[in-house]
């Protein structure tokens, strides 16, 4: 057992940090450049100097690397300071759903653009009716000559606002089975018929929004997948949610709480000096290590060309929870003054509020808890599917709060 | 990045769980744990045979001299199989000791028992009812003989000897060996919360002793033999708790309740889903400790302590929440549920609470900060 790079690995990673070293953008030419513009200025210069995609065929503007590179990367540009990515959901989730079911041509116009950035994407599924339980969606979509008309809502969609395209899973046969009636489109979001709506979250910022379509006409030939098989299409997409390795996480961690604990009192002595607060950062820290371990167990397989294990599967039903707490417990720490989140005058200009409003969404986005441990229990424990008042009807007659 | 055993290592792995599989089944472990035997002598002996006493003793002294990786799965197949044997007491501890701390002339005449399964060790360091530091020490070490009581000894009923911590003249601890067979040492047996395993008080009458020949004092040795055997105990641990999972999970698989398997609905998944992940973080804490130990790494206490207490905590959880899932027969002496809840028991007391991991967990990270 080491934590060395092989021989191959580490020119890799030589390679990789001294072009970071250099290329990386400076403040000063981030200068008056806004969100957008920052991270389109960084992925246009990595897809110049190709290492933009780097896991994507070379024709489509990456460099064919391999699975542990891809680590080795995120890990090498994690040590620096770089614009906020805009293009996670495009390249790891709506490149891997064009490559696996759009023509070549439309690979060819459409990947290049995604990996300069160029061209931001989108991911528009969930609804109101239908987030935990996907195949419950209701935004429809009609057959008309050439195109589809489609009506109906979605939400929760990050960066619609700024997006370019988007990948659209739609109900194209209401009498079919609820997972048997879906079709899956590719849309220009500039279309006429679409309006975009911010939803203002809990922790202020707005992330993501309400997308509304009105007869929105989409050519038939932007549909992947056969007519009916959308859910198939999309169990490709959800696939493709990048494995959480590699790379920092930011936020309120055990280092953060530690620092904290060291500079604040309780009962007239440092907090950290506290065998209560020992113990709870004790039990924070051996989380923070097992998941940063069980990274280690999955790089080595990726290392060795396998593929990792389930024990990648916990990172986000383990981290999530864990920053909310964390968080709760640092502005505790903070006594009355844990209630301020100003940043003139906040620890730490504020980063536990911070965590402390945004976590609840770390617990609910990309699968709430609860989906995270059925995944656990259905795939890696190999327990049953839960009863389904859904099988077997079409999805007209399926009960819903309106007609139960 | 090579995080992972070796093929050589995964093959013991497979000889083992088989071996196991044959040798000490939940039953065979039942008859130990029903049973006035302090321990299972018939797979005591074949494990001795199957060179698992020896793995971590150099071969100068008639022992493999294999990797602590070796120990580490040796280990974790042992606490899958809740083996009813004194292996803790007797290769973490005693032979650890020995290797660690052993003057020349000592290793030479215990390490070749040890590896041969002449001799069983055992560690004597509590004796109060709820201190494990040693501060209060009341054993008395002068003119080579000890004196007083210690109380737990893991495994004390059947060792031939034992490593003893007691207090100088010169009020310094330190370790000592001392033989039990001899006629001043009283050996009292005492019940267990986990009958499957010995629990004894010694009483020593003035019993000859020897120092261990070393230049450390009593609190160094205690930390140094514990952060390693911690590391080896996660992996009994860990591998119990994957027993208590799996357990839970058959018996949820098979039972029915409201027309449908119980392990269909998401109380239980979800409970399950959770014991999965303390299991996960758990046994990749002990990835650390095994890396650790197998490097002799500066960041062995970090790791040990990182191991022993998730493992701790995962196997608790694991072994509860077992019992639950199977409801009221889970409660029934008929029932296996209880020896993985007891042995969870046995093994978080052993070599010091999860408070005290806690502590020294944020200790050595603080020391780790400092440096």
């Amino acid at each position: 057992m080491d934590f060395n790079d092989s021989t191959q690995e580490a020119k890799f990673r030589e390679e990789v940090s001294a072009w970071l070293n250099d290329n990386v953008p400076s403040a000063k030419e981030m200068n008056g450049l806004d969100y957008l513009e920052k991270a389109k200025l960084w992925q246009k210069r990595k897809y110049d100097a190709g290492w933009a995609c780097i896991r994507w065929p070379v024709e489509y503007g990456g460099r064919n690397a391999s699975p542990i590179e891809q680590v080795i990367w995120n890990q090498e540009e994690s040590k620096h300071d770089t614009p906020e990515s805009i293009f996670v959901i495009g390249h790891g989730m709506c490149a891997p759903t064009m490559m696996s079911w759009a023509s070549d041509d439309q690979k060819r116009r459409y990947l290049p653009k995604l990996a300069s950035g160029e061209e931001v994407w989108c991911q528009l599924f969930s609804e109101p009716a239908g987030g935990s339980d996907l195949a419950a969606l209701r935004t429809r979509a009609e057959r008309d000559g050439d195109d589809w008309v489609i009506n109906g809502q979605k939400i929760w969609t990050s960066g619609a606002h700024y997006s370019d395209y988007g990948v659209l899973v739609v109900r194209t046969d209401p009498t079919a089975q609820k997972h048997q009636g879906l079709s899956y489109f590719f849309i220009d979001m500039k279309s006429p018929g679409i309006e975009i709506k911010p939803i203002k979250q809990i922790s202020g910022s707005s992330n993501f929004n309400e997308v509304y379509f009105s007869n929105l006409r989409v050519p038939d030939a932007q549909r992947l997948g056969e007519i009916g098989q959308g859910w198939q299409v999309a169990l490709t997409t959800l696939m493709n949610e990048r494995a959480a390795i590699g790379g920092g996480g930011g936020g309120v961690n055990f280092d953060s709480v530690f620092d904290l604990a060291k500079k604040v009192n309780k009962n007239g002595r440092p907090a950290i000096e506290d065998s209560q607060v020992r113990a709870k950062l004790a039990d924070w820290y051996v989380q923070e290590s097992g998941l940063k371990f069980a990274g280690y167990r999955s790089m080595t397989a990726l290392s060795k060309g396998e593929m990792p294990g389930p024990e990648n599967s916990i990172g986000k039903l383990v981290g999530a929870p864990k920053q909310q707490d964390m968080a709760s417990f640092a502005l505790d720490l903070l006594e009355a003054s844990g209630s301020i989140w100003d940043e003139n005058f906040s620890e730490s200009n504020g980063l536990f509020q911070a965590t402390f409003m945004a976590s609840p969404g770390g617990r609910i986005a990309g699968g709430t808890d609860e989906v995270m441990a059925n995944i656990i229990a259905e795939r890696v424990l190999g327990m049953p599917q839960d009863m389904r008042a859904d099988k077997g009807i079409p999805f007209t007659e399926i009960p819903t709060a309106q007609k139960t | 990045m090579n995080f992972e055993f070796s093929d050589e290592q995964q093959l013991l792995r497979e000889q083992a769980q088989s071996f196991l599989a044959d040798n000490c089944s939940i039953k065979k472990v039942r008859e130990t744990f029903e049973s006035d035997a302090p321990y299972d002598q018939k797979l005591w002996k074949k494990v001795v045979e199957l060179g698992w006493t020896a793995a971590s003793i150099p071969e100068n002294y008639q022992g493999l001299g294999l990797s602590y990786l070796n120990l580490c799965v040796i280990a974790e197949e042992l606490g899958r199989a809740l083996a009813p044997i004194p292996f803790s007491s007797s290769v973490y501890l005693a032979t650890e000791s020995l290797i660690l701390y052993g003057s020349e002339e000592q290793k030479s005449s215990f390490l070749p028992r040890l590896a041969s399964g002449e001799l069983i060790g055992c560690f004597a360091s509590d004796e109060t009812r709820a201190d494990s530091s040693l501060e209060g020490l009341q054993t008395n070490f002068s003119n080579g003989r000890v004196s007083g009581e210690k109380i737990p000894v893991a495994d004390g009923g059947i060792a031939d000897f034992a490593i003893v911590l007691a207090k100088k003249e010169d009020s310094n601890s330190s370790a000592f060996i001392v033989d039990l067979n001899s006629p001043e040492v009283e050996r009292i047996p005492v019940k267990s919360i986990d009958p499957s395993r010995d629990q004894a008080k010694l009483v020593f009458h003035d019993a000859p002793a020897e120092e261990l020949g070393n230049q450390d004092s009593g609190n160094i040795i205690l930390d140094t033999v514990y952060d390693r055997a911690a590391i080896l105990f996660a992996w009994e641990q860990v591998g119990g708790s994957d027993t208590a999972l799996n357990m839970a999970k058959a018996y949820a698989m098979e039972r029915f309740a409201f027309g449908r398997p119980i392990a269909s609905f998401q109380a239980i998944k979800h409970k399950l889903a959770n014991v999965y992940v303390k299991n996960t973080l758990a046994r990749s804490n002990c990835y650390y400790g095994a890396w650790a130990i197998s490097t002799n790494s500066e960041e062995i206490a970090t790791a040990a302590a990182s191991a022993r207490l998730s493992s701790t905590q995962a196997f608790y959880f694991s072994s509860k929440e077992n019992i639950q899932t199977h409801g009221g027969m889970g409660f029934t002496w008929e029932f296996d549920c209880q020896i993985p809840y007891r042995r969870a028991r046995l093994l978080a007391a052993n070599i010091g609470s999860e408070a005290i991991w806690q502590e020294k967990l944020i200790s050595s990270i603080e020391a780790n900060k400092a440096a």
